[in-house]
């Protein structure tokens, strides 16, 4: 006799407590929902990325809320706003001291691309002293494509191979 | 400014030295090096000019004698009066001038300033640093000859220029500067334009003739 299966949702009676899915999915699951953030504000997008943080636009609905000021505690850094040659070092220290794995996201056109300051003190890109996982056009970046940033990111973490990583780290 | 609050004449007495120099709003006057401390303590002390509102410098480029103009803001917060003094450094190959920081403690920062954008030197100052590019920078970005792209050199720590490999490098740019003419009444020309100067990393900056 054939009874229907009526489950429509996980039962931990039937399916003994277990769940099964591929370790990569696992991992990279817990790590795009809390991508805790490590807001390198420099200049002007620093604000927006504050307005992002709040309640109007609400980060934490993507699991980036936690903004960390310790570069050991934080998973993405948000490079917002400008960065000058004298800065650079900087950032490039507190990148170093961020722990695997870890993401950066350069927020607007002068961390992209120098924006519009062609000039001597301006570091012409954060690529050149950080890889970039997203850039983020504007001037600056309305919120909402900040957050397009951060899902575009997420999206990437998702296609990680992370076990395989881990293993061979 | 009313003619009560000029200064220039009472100060002309004191100082023969002292010229009127040409200006557009607030009183402005010529000062040779040499006695650029004395009038400024006797504005101070005498005249009420408490405030120093600003310090800076002018570069009239390569080959004018003199080459740079050290520019003082002066206010008065209790006469509420401006007055300009303009003093040019006698030596252009290692421009100095008399440091003002034992007038006014805000002289300090604008001196280092001063000093770190135009390579003049202020005998007497306290900490004569660079205060906005880094110790170690060769070049004093707004003197004349100084191109506003700047010139390729090291990063400021070796340790993270060996890691990443990047240099500060002159600006690519990208089609710019983009320059506004000013005090054009037809909106249209005042627009911002390219000046040519399109080269980047890939085409090289052609050389100078």
């Amino acid at each position: 006799m054939v009874t229907p299966n009526t489950e429509l949702a996980y039962n931990g009676k039937i399916e003994g407590e277990v769940v099964v899915s591929r370790l990569d999915a696992v991992i990279n699951w817990i790590r795009t929902n809390s991508m805790w953030p490590m807001p390198m504000g420099l200049a002007c997008c620093a604000i927006e990325l504050m307005g992002t943080a709040s309640s109007r636009f609400d980060i934490a609905r993507f699991g980036a809320e936690v903004m960390r000021f310790s570069p050991r505690q934080s998973d993405c850094m948000i490079v917002a706003g400008t960065v000058t040659y004298k800065m650079a070092s900087a950032v490039r220290r507190i990148y170093d001291q961020m722990a695997e794995p870890k993401w950066v996201i350069a927020m607007g056109a002068c961390a992209s691309s120098g924006g519009m300051y062609r000039s001597y003190s301006t570091l012409q890109g954060v690529d050149r002293i950080v890889p970039v996982d997203v850039y983020v056009s504007g001037c600056p970046p309305r919120p909402e494509a900040l957050l397009d940033a951060l899902m575009k990111l997420q999206g990437k973490v998702r296609q990680e191979r992370a076990a395989t990583n881990l293993l061979s780290a | 400014m009313s003619a009560a609050t000029a200064v220039t004449p009472a100060l002309s007495e004191k100082f023969p030295q002292v010229a009127p120099r040409a200006s557009l709003d607030h009183e402005a006057i010529n000062v040779p090096a040499g006695a650029v401390l004395d009038v400024l303590r006797t504005l101070r002390d005498a005249h009420g000019f408490d405030f120093l509102a600003d310090l800076t410098a002018i570069d009239w480029a390569e080959g004018t004698t003199p080459r740079f103009t050290i520019v003082y803001h002066l206010r008065s917060t209790t006469t509420h009066a401006y007055v300009r003094v303009a003093a040019d450094c006698p030596d252009s190959a290692a421009p100095a001038m008399p440091s003002a920081c034992g007038l006014w403690a805000a002289a300090d920062w604008h001196e280092r300033e001063v000093f770190d954008m135009f390579g003049i030197r202020f005998p007497g100052h306290p900490d004569l640093r660079r205060i906005l590019m880094w110790d170690g920078y060769p070049h004093h970005p707004l003197r004349k000859e100084f191109p506003l792209a700047g010139v390729e050199t090291e990063l400021p720590d070796a340790a993270i220029a060996a890691e990443t490999g990047a240099k500060v490098i002159a600006a690519p740019m990208a089609g710019g500067p983009f320059v506004a003419s000013s005090g054009e009444i037809n909106l249209t020309e005042a627009e911002p334009r390219a000046k040519d100067e399109s080269w980047n990393e890939g085409r090289a900056k052609p050389a100078q003739d």
